[in-house]
């Protein structure tokens, strides 16, 4: 299972890379989702995998038993989905804004702050 | 007195909330702003002072105790670090109330410049690595909101490649809290500063370093990865523009500092060798970014990141002086870029432009505007008594005292070219005359800004003028301050027993 979680997260963290070097506005938001979404699992896989076994404390003992399955991994990647769930949703709304605004979603021609230019204003 | 750590935290939350309430209500988010400012900033002032005569604060939320809480921690970086964030919060706050036009000040300008402030002040005060993360994020959506908020083409563009480079930071940056959890076991940073010397994988401590050092790299705009910067930073109004300029990429130079001194100090000839490589690049593309500017804004943007090359340099070197040193560099810079940046605001307002080649003649009709843009000016480049001669004598000296002769030589280029590109500024916008020889028409149209607005524009730069004066010709104290901080960031045994409670 951690074999099979290890190689998904590098098939997202390659296919993330490989989204945001496009240059098509969508590609880029769709591989920061999946580099997001490889840097959870990877805090899920290398927080060990524990199946079946809560971190609960039996009522007859006081103490947990090893092995147990942690709980702070799992809470990290709660608050890095809400988070990132948030910002990305904030990146779409700006992404189609300034599609609107520009008329292109290609990147390379989104280049005005960047041109030694006259100020127009 | 422990709870004193969370106002500045929490005196900007509250009142952003409250700000809330009175939706679109400018007149209100104005009175509530300037008092949240005062608010803040008396804090930031009270728990400087603590922390200076106290020592270390510091306080284990919801009485967790550390390492499995959430621990914040304020010692002498941090609390220096706080008050900075309150001086430039208030002067931006005075600044914001003479120029922010109404439409953006509807569109909730006043509450997301406080949730900003909130966001660094956590970022600087908390001693939990995932924690920091929450607290950058908690920065940037305040920021990737404030810098689009207008909607103008200039600054969609720059807001998608701020917003797409800081999110790849961050996913970089989870990842490596992830892997750090996942060899440690535990993200205090004080508990894994006791946990690195005992653990076996030292290259996988160094390998996760370098991610940590990819990931603040990206928000301090080091040298090969600061190109968001010069995209975006002059696109926002001004005010923003400086409040920017001022801290956020001082809060990734901050982290790196954090991380670099406490954490990841079990390999330092590999790690700050690579440091200081960034530093020296990072110095040289800056400034010769800077020289083929003709915008005042981006000349300055650029100067932004060869400065951060100084703070860099300073950690690199990583002797109690160079540190010492790059701490009085942050002080001296936050101070002088943000009065850059609004003078530069200044200056539009007279000749509605930030073009050189449009604008001229400034010096003639306004001559205390020229001095006040040379008091910051001039500091920037390191000229004596201004503060930034004692801040790159420092460093420099740090790096003649371990024979680092390179670092040093390339210091003192880059300080004669940021010369060379304020010589400039002040030749196109202040000396020659005006191009289009109208200077009546445009001083007419500064003249109907009315009385108060001009007080509210200026007063946070002769105030901070003044701050850069008194460094300058008052240095001592404030390089004893920065040398106490240094030495507690390189002896981090107090931060270590304070945060886990061993004494």
């Amino acid at each position: 299972m951690t074999l099979l979680l290890a190689v998904l997260v590098g098939v997202l963290y390659s296919a993330g890379i490989y989204m945001i070097l496009r240059r098509s506005l969508v590609k880029v938001i769709i591989g920061l989702i999946f580099l997001g979404h490889a840097a959870n699992l990877l805090i899920f896989t290398i927080g060990r995998l524990t199946k079946g076994i809560p971190a609960f404390i039996p009522a007859e003992t006081d103490k947990l038993a090893e092995p147990f399955a942690d709980p702070l991994p799992q809470a990290l990647i709660l608050t890095a989905i809400v988070i990132g769930f948030g910002v990305q949703a904030f990146a779409i709304v700006l992404f189609k804004r300034a599609y609107q605004t520009v008329g292109t979603d290609d990147l390379d021609q989104m280049k005005y702050t960047d041109e030694l230019k006259e100020d127009e204003q | 007195m422990k709870l004193l750590i969370v106002l500045p935290i929490i005196i900007p939350l509250l009142f952003s909330v409250i700000m809330l309430f009175f939706w679109k209500n400018v007149k209100v988010h104005k009175v509530l702003n300037l008092i949240a400012s005062i608010f803040s900033f008396a804090a930031a002032v009270i728990l400087f002072s603590r922390v200076k005569n106290f020592g270390i604060i510091s306080l284990q939320v919801g009485s967790w105790q550390a390492p499995f809480g959430i621990s914040l921690v304020a010692d002498l970086l941090a609390s220096i670090m706080v008050l900075l964030t309150a001086i430039i919060g208030f002067a931006a706050s005075v600044y914001s109330l003479g120029s922010m036009d109404e439409k953006r000040e509807k569109f909730l300008y006043y509450p997301l410049l406080q949730f900003l402030l909130m966001g660094i002040n956590g970022a600087f005060l908390t001693g939990d690595v995932f924690n920091l993360y929450v607290w950058f994020e908690v920065m940037l959506i305040s920021s990737f909101v404030l810098l689009a908020l207008g909607g103008k083409r200039e600054q969609l563009e720059g807001a998608i490649k701020y917003v797409t480079l800081n999110l790849l930071s961050s996913a970089i940056f989870l990842a490596a809290v992830g892997i750090l959890y996942g060899i440690f076991g535990t993200l205090n940073m004080a508990d894994l500063a006791r946990k690195i010397p005992m653990v076996e994988q030292k290259e996988l401590v160094t390998l996760v370093s370098f991610l940590f050092m990819v990931a603040f790299g990206i928000k301090a705009a080091v040298f090969p990865l600061f190109f968001w910067l010069p995209a975006s930073y002059h696109t926002p109004p001004i005010a923003i523009s400086a409040i920017f300029a001022g801290l956020l990429t001082k809060v990734g130079v901050y982290a790196l500092i954090r991380v670099f001194t406490l954490i990841f100090v079990q390999d330092t000839d590999f790690t700050h060798t690579v440091l200081l490589v960034i530093a020296g690049f990072t110095m040289l593309t800056g400034v010769l970014g800077a020289a083929s500017q003709n915008d005042m804004r981006k000349i300055l943007s650029f100067h932004i990141i060869s400065q951060i090359g100084y703070m860099i340099m300073g950690l690199a070197l990583f002797s109690p002086l160079a540190v010492a040193g790059a701490i009085f560099y942050i002080i001296h810079h936050i101070i002088v870029k943000t009065n850059l940046f609004l003078v530069s605001g200044v200056v539009d307002k007279m000749k509605g432009s930030f073009d050189l080649k449009k604008i001229g003649g400034l010096y003639k009709y306004y001559p205390m505007l020229g001095l006040l843009f040379l008091i910051p000016a001039l500091s920037l480049a390191g000229i004596p008594p201004l503060s930034g001669f004692w801040a790159k004598f420092v460093v420099i000296k740090a790096g003649l005292d371990i024979d680092q002769v390179l670092i040093v030589a390339v210091a003192l280029a880059v300080g004669l070219l940021t010369l060379f590109s304020m010589t400039k500024i002040w030749n196109e916008a202040f000396w020659k005359d005006d191009p289009k020889g109208n200077e009546d028409k445009i001083i007419n149209s500064f003249s109907s800004i009315t009385l108060s607005k001009k007080v509210m524009m200026f007063s946070p730069i002769i105030i901070l003028a003044l701050i850069t004066v008194l460094i300058g010709f008052n240095a001592e104290p404030f390089f004893n301050i920065a040398s106490n901080a240094a030495s507690q960031l390189l002896n981090p045994d107090e931060y270590i027993s304070m945060v886990l409670g061993l004494r």
